[in-house]
């Protein structure tokens, strides 16, 4: 269906083009993320070993953080001009244009803090022999991220405190992410077999890509009634 | 044809209207009148199916539009009280955002700018642009999109003199390629055509 995959690439080409013009939006979440882990060596002090230890769970758990400080730009400022429902009443498949949506977002977000962790990694000391499990379970484990990021946003939408409250809903959702993620860093400084952490993480970005663009289309219709 | 049976809304647990059957077809105009909360919206948006009605159905050439789904949505414009404007875009942009990649013509988008009145703004992005404009910009979705039921929530406000009889004459020119439109307006509508349906809601 050739309409079908323009529809996509517009929109795709739509998102990005708005993101690029708005770049503080972009920018906020990657330099929280930078922040948050620089500021770890300030406060620990700089053992090399302490740092080594908790590395793997502070580049992930500011990972999440960042990536749920940019939650609310994924629907709410297309909700408030109008676009969201015009997207609801066009005549391709809400979901797949959600999918679209989070595509965009998780490019804009997701990718940027992959790319700089290997640089954060360093100043935490991380052994080298772990820098590219860090790199590939943030790739697997962000895309999850932002997909059930886009389930918690869409049923807050247009809510007072929607911000407090999507980090309620989407937090317990996070946490297997986050346990696998760093689980799987840690392991390998710890020389453990991490076979079973990247299935894992692998599984949860097949269940999250199936079941999630379903629920928040869903649920952006509720949030539009 | 566009039916609507039985029709009931609901906003919160006020009752809104009940009971409102009307039958629309190729070629004809519906007016919604009614005092400010009367449901007028509601309706609009019931008609396009981002509302649910309380009870009874709409119906879109003998089936309900919940069954029609993005068959349904495929011969439908809306324009609402929001313009559906991003403002970072410009103004031609915007349009091609709007297609979704169908139809996207980029020499009809041109003409559409230029009659009303947007050309010399192409380059600008869509939030300098003043009210009346950016409902123009919105109302040229519609001679854009080519779909043949038109649903206009308010579409002359902010609106100036000449935009107004411009708007006009593209709403009968829509008629007249038996195009359906449902519309709401404080307004009197000074258009030609050989049905206008008035419904009062109150």
């Amino acid at each position: 269906m050739p309409n079908f995959l323009k529809a996509i690439g517009c929109l795709l080409r739509r998102d990005l083009t708005v993101a690029l013009r708005r770049s503080t939006d972009v920018l906020t979440p990657l330099v929280f993320f930078i922040i948050v882990v620089s500021l770890f060596p300030l406060g620990l002090g700089p053992e090399p070993s302490v740092l080594r230890t908790i590395a793997p769970g502070v580049i992930w758990v500011a990972a999440l953080l960042a990536t749920m400080l940019s939650l609310n730009r994924l629907f709410a400022n297309d909700h408030a001009d109008g676009t969201l429902e015009q997207m609801a009443l066009s005549p391709h498949p809400l979901t797949v244009l959600v999918l679209t949506k989070v595509a965009a977002h998780w490019m804009l977000t997701g990718l940027p803090l992959v790319l700089i962790s290997p640089l954060l990694a360093v100043q935490m000391n991380l052994p080298e022999s772990a820098m590219g499990t860090l790199v590939l379970s943030l790739l697997l484990g962000t895309p999850v991220l932002s997909l059930l990021g886009a389930v918690g946003a869409a049923l807050t939408l247009g809510l007072r405190g929607g911000g407090v409250l999507v980090s309620l809903l989407v937090l317990p959702l996070y946490t297997p992410v986050l346990i696998f993620g760093a689980g799987a860093v840690a392991g390998v400084i710890a020389g453990i077999d991490i076979e079973a952490h990247f299935s894992l993480l692998a599984a949860f970005l097949a269940l999250a890509l199936t079941l999630a663009p379903w629920a928040a289309a869903a649920a952006l219709r509720v949030s539009l009634d | 044809m566009l039916e609507a049976v039985d029709l009931e809304c609901v906003r919160g647990d006020r009752p809104l209207f009940s009971h409102l059957s009307f039958r629309l077809k190729p070629g004809e105009l519906m007016h919604v009148t009614g005092v400010n909360g009367s449901g007028k919206t509601t309706l609009l948006r019931t008609l396009c199916g981002l509302t649910h009605a309380a009870a009874g159905e709409v119906r879109w050439n003998g089936s309900t539009i919940h069954e029609l789904g993005d068959d349904y949505r495929s011969q439908l414009a809306y324009v609402g009280h929001s313009n559906g404007i991003q403002g970072e875009l410009t103004a031609e942009e915007n349009l091609r955002a709007a297609c979704l990649g169908t139809a996207a013509d980029t020499t009809r988008i041109q003409e559409t700018l230029k009659r009303l009145g947007l050309a010399p703004y192409r380059h600008f992005p869509s939030k300098v642009l003043s009210q009346g404009q950016k409902r123009r910009l919105a109302l040229a979705r519609l001679a854009i999109l080519r779909k043949s039921l038109w649903i206009l929530d308010e579409p002359l406000s902010a609106l100036d003199v000449n935009s107004v009889v411009l708007m006009t004459e593209i709403l009968m020119e829509h008629l007249a390629r038996d195009g359906l439109i449902i519309m709401t307006s404080h307004q009197e509508i000074d258009v030609e055509t050989k049905t206008i349906l008035q419904i009062q809601l109150d």
